[in-house]
């Protein structure tokens, strides 16, 4: 049994080290993670919103509705912990 | 544990510099790196701190498990009536820049922005808070 195991970790190793070859360089500008949406929001953020952070600015205002969801999904947890763990009694 | 006066007294330094940076960071979101979820989670390790230092009796008298739901509440309703606010000025829900262009205020999304960040902030920690209460609480006499 170990020894299967660590042939499948061997082989999904050498996958792994052979894959990397093929990943864009580190700070690449033209590699597809930065090239086209990236651009745009770095270009276009201080003027949309006035807002120097471009993290929050995509996070609150480009991506409004998506936080707000969220933050109901952080709500619905803590609620999940309170019901599972809570013992009985009043919230 | 709550006899070491070396804990308590450490704690009793650290908290105010903790909830201080916490509330840094959630103000800072519009204009630095910062944001509601990193500081919430700074403020509520202020908390989890005085916990771990008080026992969790002393800490649930400040600030109950009641209390820490209706901070849970608020936080989302801050966010959605701020959101509901940019229906008024007839735009979508949620779209910040309309409020701007309609009153006229200059950086008014920046601090609506900042308003919104709140709101996730309380939330956050109001949650967090509550994981590590319900956690810890082992029936009352011990802790």
């Amino acid at each position: 049994m170990k020894t299967k195991a660590l042939i499948a970790v061997l082989f999904i190793g050498i996958i792994l080290f052979w894959a990397v070859e093929d990943m864009p360089a580190f700070g690449d500008p033209n590699s597809p993670a930065t090239a086209y949406t990236g651009q745009l929001f770095v270009e276009r953020t201080y003027e949309d919103t006035g807002i120097a952070n471009i993290v929050t600015a995509i996070l609150v205002s480009y991506r409004g509705f998506d936080t707000l969801g969220e933050v109901v999904v952080i709500f619905t947890a803590g609620i999940a912990v309170i019901l599972l763990l809570g013992r009985g009694g009043r919230l | 544990m709550r006899e070491n006066v070396v804990i308590r007294t450490v704690t009793r330094l650290m908290v105010p510099f903790i909830q201080v940076f916490g509330l840094y960071v959630i103000v800072h979101g519009a204009s630095g790196a910062g944001g509601g979820f990193q500081g919430g989670v700074a403020f509520a390790a202020a908390f989890i701190l005085m916990v771990i230092a008080f026992g969790l009796p002393d800490v649930r008298a400040r600030f109950g498990n009641r209390g820490i739901m209706y901070a849970s509440i608020i936080g989302i309703c801050i966010y959605a009536a701020i959101g509901l606010l940019s229906l008024l000025y007839a735009g979508n829900f949620l779209e910040l820049a309309v409020i701007e262009e309609a009153s006229g205020i200059p950086h008014l999304h920046g601090i609506l922005i900042d308003i919104v960040e709140a709101g996730i902030g309380i939330t956050v920690m109001a949650v967090m808070i509550s994981i590590v209460y319900y956690m810890t609480d082992t029936g009352g006499d011990s802790s």
